[in-house]
């Protein structure tokens, strides 16, 4: 086993607020510059440049594992990551079914689909800024029913995260983790949040811009990056674990 | 005023929680997020709200409010009337927005007394 270093909370140029330079070999390129062995790749509500970054990741040697931060019903932003790109995929598909309206580029920012080579294939429709029709306890249902893992984004912000929308941890909620994004300190935040004591927490770079890729980290003691070896980390379990 | 004038005055239907409509209703708060619910909703009031996750009802136990109106036509899960119905707080279900609902609740006389 070894450490991997990971930033499993990627935007690019597909989110309407991430930077046009976002493409998905960019991204790569920042994460190698960074010495990170494992992104994620989380674009809003949607996976249509994971498939690009996982080719560009094979490439050039950095493990890309395929994922989107999904919207809820309650405007909780989760991300679900998964190992394959067809697994992400499906479960963009749930979310499409539960995403309404067309995107709005002026006012929201251009949704660009760009393949591993750097060209634009075409432009994202949908408007994916807005909220699944989906409850987060769905949500997680149906990541974990397609194999993939769920973590709560910035559980520390004032807005989209699980705290803010619904005041506290729901009971039952089956997460797999929860991020803490580069505004706190994970000691500092943890202290002061009681209810997310015993949850296995990570932070990330929730990067939309390059210079943010690999900005925070979190690293994981694993035989191998991908979602099952990442989930005994957050379990501590057969000596997997996660290390800050 | 109760629940159950506010209910039958505005022709609301009872989603769950039927055994709270004899609370008493003081105020009323608009709001979404429960951080901020929890932080600025008084005690005994109507609480407006599109939010459906069972969450709102632990919310309205620990602010003690009076009752819990879904608009825009949003519906409880089962879970949540489930613990609607334990809490003996209703969940009142309007398809009217937020703002039209504050406005007519307001003009009924669901306000807070100043001083």
């Amino acid at each position: 086993m070894k450490l991997y270093k990971g930033d499993l909370h990627i935007h690019t140029c597909l989110s309407p607020c991430g930077e046009l330079e976002m493409s998905p070999l960019r991204v790569v390129k920042e994460g190698l510059a960074r010495g990170l062995d494992i992104i994620a790749i989380c674009d809003h509500n949607s996976a249509e440049n994971v498939g690009a970054a996982i080719r560009a990741g094979a490439e050039l040697g950095i493990h890309v594992l395929p994922g989107l931060e999904i919207n809820s019903l309650e405007e909780i932003h989760a991300l679900a990551i998964f190992d394959r790109e067809e697994q992400a995929m499906r479960m963009q598909a749930i979310v499409y079914a539960g995403l309404q309206g067309t995107n709005r580029p002026d006012i929201f920012g251009e949704q660009v689909v760009v393949n591993e080579f750097d060209e634009v294939e075409r432009f994202e429709d949908r408007m994916l800024i807005a909220s699944t029709q989906l409850g987060i306890d769905e949500i997680a249902g149906e990541v974990h029913r397609l194999g993939g893992i769920v973590i709560a984004s910035h559980v520390d912000r004032p807005s989209y995260s699980i705290i803010s929308q619904l005041g506290f941890m729901p009971s039952g909620l089956e997460l797999d983790a929860v991020e803490i994004s580069c505004n706190s300190k994970i000691e500092s935040f943890l202290k002061d949040n009681n209810a997310l004591k015993g949850l296995p927490v990570i932070t990330s770079s929730d990067a939309h811009l390059p210079g943010d890729v690999g900005s925070r980290c979190t690293s994981f003691f694993i035989e191998f990056p991908c979602v099952n070896e990442l989930r005994m980390a957050f379990q501590n379990r057969s000596e997997r674990r996660i290390v800050y | 005023m109760k629940v159950r004038d506010i209910q039958s005055a505005f022709n609301l239907e009872v989603a769950a929680g039927g055994g709270g409509l004899d609370r008493e209703v003081v105020d009323g708060y608009c709001g979404d997020l429960l951080s901020d619910v929890m932080a600025n909703a008084g005690r005994g009031s109507v609480w407006l709200t599109m939010q459906s996750h069972q969450n709102i009802l632990a919310v309205a136990a620990l602010k003690e409010l009076a009752a819990i109106v879904l608009v825009n036509g949003n519906r409880p899960a089962d879970d949540t009337r489930a613990r609607a119905d334990q809490e003996g707080i209703p969940i009142l279900l309007s398809q009217g927005s937020s703002y039209q609902l504050a406005g007519m609740f307001f003009n009924a006389g669901i306000k807070k007394k100043e001083g």
